[in-house]
Order: structure tokens, then sequence, then C-alpha cells
């Protein structure tokens, strides 16, 4: 077990090295240097500028410094405002992170709750209805569902609020972000379910007498949910990837709308800061997911 | 031949001589044809492959899929033609720029067309979507920006698939430590946020790789969408890999690879003869289900302004220009959403409807 956990953190730190080190160096390859702007400084002041950010040293020791400061807490400045990345990441991961969290916490009961509804009822009404409605919001890109409902219920019916960050109302964003990964964990606990409800000590259960509210939650539902724990890490990013658009849309000043406004900017610094901020909370996320998995079902092994 | 003799009454105790006096000679007689016909075995014998096709046409969500997608397919061929219309043409009457022909309607005809016709008498052909903030026909440009999402989908799981076969076909079979070593590959790529890596690579290769393409006929895709295929060719296939891999492991213990490897089959023979047709069924039904998720990230990344380049578009782009005036013309938003959701539908239904059909250990 702790030789697992251990062979875990190890691969997350490699992936986290492997991504900030392809971040680092695909960023040096963007032609021009940041202090290119229209209005030509004087080649001793560029001399100054590239010794001050040490943009004068070979690359490698550049991602040396980086990586250093980058664990010092410094990511850097931005090259639009030329105010530091990191107070303005902390500020807005607070709110990406309550869409977030609320979108997970949605799609995981929801998508639990739905999946062992259409397990039980399989091949009648709900069931069918439930299948349907997943796989619309499986086909249905999280862009084209918060525009509809942002058109639908925000404008042409007006019975939500416009989002504003005075008065932040969260029910459509958080809507449009649960909706896939709530298909998804529907879809999962269905199957994983269905293959419980099919086991032997289900059969002994029932011929046990024992309730059979009990032998759903007890029994059934139990074992049902864990696929449903490996697909936590996945959402995480795929939450984190959705709430780009997502906030955009809805014009919600999280992490995921600055970075769409930096990608727009060519804002290389804050492009960089962000992907390996959320690229470390992903691989964090993922080892979190293994991890559990691992103490969920001992039968797993690495790899 | 049952001859009434009175020896075979007389035969020893605990003998296992059959009693024949049971049997009349009607038993003994020859069958006829007919008889014969009785045994064969009913129905034709059917192939692996027909025996899924005939699953598959039973399953009314698949065949609605096919024919759903085969209806767009033929639209995106046939429309050019008829439409006389260029996706990034600014409509002209006579000739002349059309300047009311800006955000027209679905089926409405500006002030110059209605004039134009009625001097005429000539039909114009109707903006079936309306027009866009530019004057183009909005029709056509739905159909181009399904053909840029189509392909893309299409070309990027072929890719994936070229791409995942090779890789996970030679570590699987070969296993040992080239597996071990290919394998720790593949689960630091897994581990990677591949989304990430496509926005930033996006970024920065479109940069890179737009003076290198000037000229080519890549140029008219643009430098995002070949970056895309870049991060597909890079990232995307470890999926597949993994699953070829695991396929192969189980297939390389079967007997008749021992078999062909003992007369002395060479490696590469074994491979493309013996194990790969047998994992047909799960590679083509991952590729069927890897088409959708590829439309899914090009209309993502269309989407954040990384899809293709102006004029060329593509169905996420569509939506994405149409936000801005979303709440005074809807349907520019609305149509190609509604598209991108039935191509992808139609595509994962039919990818279901293959794994039921072909494979039901998959489920």
């Amino acid at each position: 077990m702790a030789k697992y956990i251990i062979k875990r953190i190890l691969l997350a730190i490699m992936s986290i090295i492997i991504v900030s080190a392809i971040t680092f160096f695909v960023m040096e390859l963007i032609p021009g240097g940041p202090f290119n702007k229209e209005k030509a400084a004087s080649p001793e002041v560029i001399k100054a500028l590239n010794e001050k950010y040490n943009l004068d040293k070979p690359v490698v020791q550049q991602y040396v410094i980086y990586m250093k400061n980058l664990l010092h807490g410094d990511w850097g400045v931005s090259l639009k405002t030329g105010r530091p990345i990191w107070p303005d990441i902390s500020s807005r991961f607070a709110v990406s992170a309550k869409l977030g969290g609320f979108a997970m916490l949605f799609a995981t009961i929801l998508g639990i709750i739905f999946g062992a509804v259409a397990a039980l009822t399989r091949n009648r009404w709900p069931d069918r209805l439930i299948v349907f409605f997943t796989t619309l919001g499986t086909a249905m890109p999280s862009f084209v569902l918060a525009t509809l409902l942002l058109l639908v219920f925000c404008i042409q019916l007006a019975v939500v609020p416009v989002w504003n960050s005075a008065n932040p109302n969260y029910v459509l964003p958080v809507i449009a972000l649960a909706v896939y990964p709530m298909a998804y964990v529907t879809r999962l606990t269905k199957t994983s379910m269905l293959d419980a409800l099919n086991q032997d000590y289900i059969r002994t259960a029932k011929a046990k007498g024992v309730p059979r509210a009990k032998v759903i939650f007890v029994h059934a539902l139990r074992n049902g949910l864990i696929p449903v724990v490996t697909y936590l890490g996945p959402q995480v990013a795929y939450i984190l990837t959705g709430s780009m658009v997502v906030e955009s849309i809805f014009t919600i000043g999280g992490l995921g709308s600055a970075f769409v406004t930096s990608i727009t900017n060519r804002d290389y610094t804050t492009i960089m800061a962000v992907t390996i901020f959320l690229a470390i909370l992903m691989v964090i996320a993922n080892l979190l997911t293994d991890i559990a998995y691992k103490i969920i079902d001992p039968r797993i092994t690495f790899n | 031949m049952a001859m009434e003799n009175a020896d075979y009454k007389k035969r020893q105790f605990l003998s296992s001589q059959i009693d024949l006096s049971k049997f009349n000679k009607e038993d003994f007689r020859k069958a006829t044809d007919e008889e014969k016909q009785q045994q064969d075995v009913m129905g034709e014998s059917t192939t692996f492959f027909k025996d899924g096709m005939r699953r598959l046409r039973k399953n009314p969500l698949a065949m609605g899929s096919i024919i759903v997608l085969l209806l767009i397919i033929v639209a995106i061929i046939v429309a050019p033609m008829i439409c006389p219309y260029g996706y990034a043409q600014i409509l002209t009457v006579d000739g002349r720029r059309d300047k009311g022909a800006t955000n027209l309607a679905p089926m409405e005809y500006s002030d110059m067309e209605i004039k134009y016709m009625e001097r005429t008498g000539e039909n114009l052909f109707p903006h079936l979507f309306g027009t866009d903030s530019m004057g183009r026909d909005y029709f056509i440009r739905v159909i181009y920006g399904t053909r840029v999402s189509l392909s893309v989908g299409v070309v990027a799981a072929i890719m994936v698939l070229i791409i995942g076969l090779v890789y996970g076909s030679v570590a699987g079979y070969f296993g040992g430590t080239i597996d071990l070593v290919m394998m720790r590959i593949v689960d630091v790529i897994y581990s990677l946020p591949d989304m990430l890596i496509i926005i930033l690579l996006s970024v920065v290769l479109n940069e890179r790789l737009v003076p290198i393409i000037k000229g080519t006929p890549l140029a008219k895709l643009g430098g995002n969408m070949i970056s895309m295929f870049v991060v597909f060719g890079l990232l995307y296939w470890v999926g597949m890999a993994r699953l070829i891999r695991g396929q192969i492991l189980t297939i390389k213990n079967n007997e008749y690879v021992l078999a062909a490897r003992s007369i002395g089959t060479k490696n590469r023979k074994i491979l493309t003869r013996h194990i790969l047709p047998n994992c047909l069924s799960v590679i083509i039904i991952t590729t069927a289900l890897q088409v959708p998720s590829a439309i899914f990230t090009e209309s993502y990344l269309s989407f954040l302004g990384l899809g293709v380049n102006a004029p060329l578009t593509s169905l996420g782009s569509l939506a994405n220009n149409a936000r801005g005036g979303m709440m005074t013309y809807p349907s520019r938003l609305v149509i190609p959403a509604i598209v991108i959701t039935l191509i992808v539908l139609a595509l994962n239904l039919l990818g279901d409807g293959l794994r039921d059909a072909f494979d039901s250990k998959l489920k």
C-alpha cells in the first residue's frame, strides 16, 4: 500500500515537472520577446530589462529559476497589466472553486441518484427517460448548453438575473457546468449498479430476507459506487476546463475566463502561470482519486 | 436386420450386446433425401461481420443515427453544388455589393434582392438560414462549418487509431522491458491535463506554424487546426494504445498464436494476420467513439477562439461568432448548436450500437 502511494506520488511529481517544462519550453518557441513593442526601446534598456528578468541566461537555467520562484510563490508578472499574477490567480480561483465545487457536488449526487433509479427501473419508463436525457447531455457541448440557458432563462423568460459580482447567482452556471459530468456519473452508476445487482451476494441477501431497501443501499449501491470514485479525478479536470467556457459566457470573473482573456490577449506569462496552476490541481486530483480508489478497493494493483 | 433367431435371447448375463429383438427392419432403412435435409443446419452460415450487421440492423437508434449521418453527409456534399453562394462570399446583387443583406432573418430577401427579382422576374436562391453580420449566406457557412468539423473528427480519429495501434501492438506483443518502458511513458502522458496542453500548444504553435505553412493548402485551415492535430497525435492516442495492448495480451496466449510461432512465422505476420484481426471489433468501436470526442474538442477550441482561420469556419466558431448578437439573432447560435449536437448524438448512438452488435463483452 505504502509502496503504491509512493509510486503514485512520484508519478504525480513527474507529471507536474513535465507539464511545467512543456509549458515553459513551448513558450520559448514564441517569436519575439516580451519587450518588443511598437515603440522600440533603446538596446540598453532592453538589455537591462533582459538582465532584470534573467532573459539573457540559457533557457534551461531560466526554467530552473522560474521553478524556484514558483516554489517560493512568485508566479511572475502579467505582460499586459504588469502586476504580479499570483494575487490575481488566487482571488479568481476562489470564484471558480465555488462554481466548480457546486457543480461537482450536483453532478455526483444527482448522477448517483439518477443512475441508481435507472438501474432499479431497468427498461421501464424512468430508466428510458434518464437514458434519453443522459445521452442528450453527453452530446451537447457545454458552450451550447450555457448559451441556451442564458438565452432562455436570463433573457427570454428573465426568471434568473444576469450574473453580476455584487449579487452572484450561481444557478445557471452550475447547471451548465454540471450536466455533462452528471450524465457521465449516471451512466457509470447505472452500469456498475446493474452489475452489482446480478452478483451472488445480492441473491443471498435477498434469500436471507434482508429488507429490499437495505439490499439496494447497503449491498448494491455501495459496491456500485466504486467506479464512480475513479471518475472524480477526470471530473475535476473536466470542470476546470469546462469552466473556461461557462465563465466566459456568463461573464463570471473566475480563473477560467481569466485564462480565456489571457489567450485572446496573448498574455504569455499569465497563460503559463494559469496552465501550470491548473495542471497541478488536476494532477493532485488524479493522485487523490487513485489513492482513494486503492483504499476503497484493495484488489486494484498499480497498473 | 431383425432376424428373429432365438440365439440372441440366450446371450450372456451382463452382456453389452444390443438386444436386436427390440428393433424391426424399418429402423435400419436408409435415410431418404428429405430426411437428410432435416439434419442440415437451419439457415445460412453467417460470418462475424454479417452477424454483427444483422444485430445492428435490429437496433432502431443505431439505424436512425446512420440515416441522420448519411443525410448530413449528403447535405454537405450536395449543398455547395446547388447553393449559388460561397462561404466567404459577401452577397452582391447584379455585381454590386448588397449592403442591406446583412443580418437577414431565415428565408428573408434584402430590399435590393427584392427589387432585382421584380425587375428581372428571376428567382434568387433563398437565404435558408438568413445572413450574418457581414452579409454572407449563413446556410452555406453552416454547411462548410459542418464539413470542417466532421473532417476534423474523422482525421483526428484516424490519427489516434494509427498511432495507438502501432504503439499498443508493439508494447503488447513484445512484452517484457519494452512493454514496461512504453507503458510508463503512456502513464505519464495519460496523467497530463490534455485540454490545457492543447490550448497551450494551439496558442504557441499558431505563432510558429503560420510562417511555415504559408502558401501551402494547409494555410487555409490555419495554424490552430494543425496544432490541434499535432496535439491529437502527441496525446490522444494513449487511450487507444492501452486498449489495444490489453487486447493483444489476452489474444497472444491463444493456441493458434503458439502454433503459428512454432512453425516459424515472423513476428510481423503473427501480429497482422493472427492477432490484429481478432481485436478488430474493439478497434472499430473505439475509433467510432473517438470521432465525436474530437469534434467536441474542436468545437471547444473554436469557441475559445483557437479554431480554424477566418473566413473558413467550423460549427464551434460559428457558435462563437454568433454569441455577440445572441439576443437579437438567436437563430445564428441555435442552428450550429443543433447541428453539432445532432452529429455528436448520432455518432455516439452509432458507436454504442456498434458496440452492442459486434462486441457484447465491452458493455
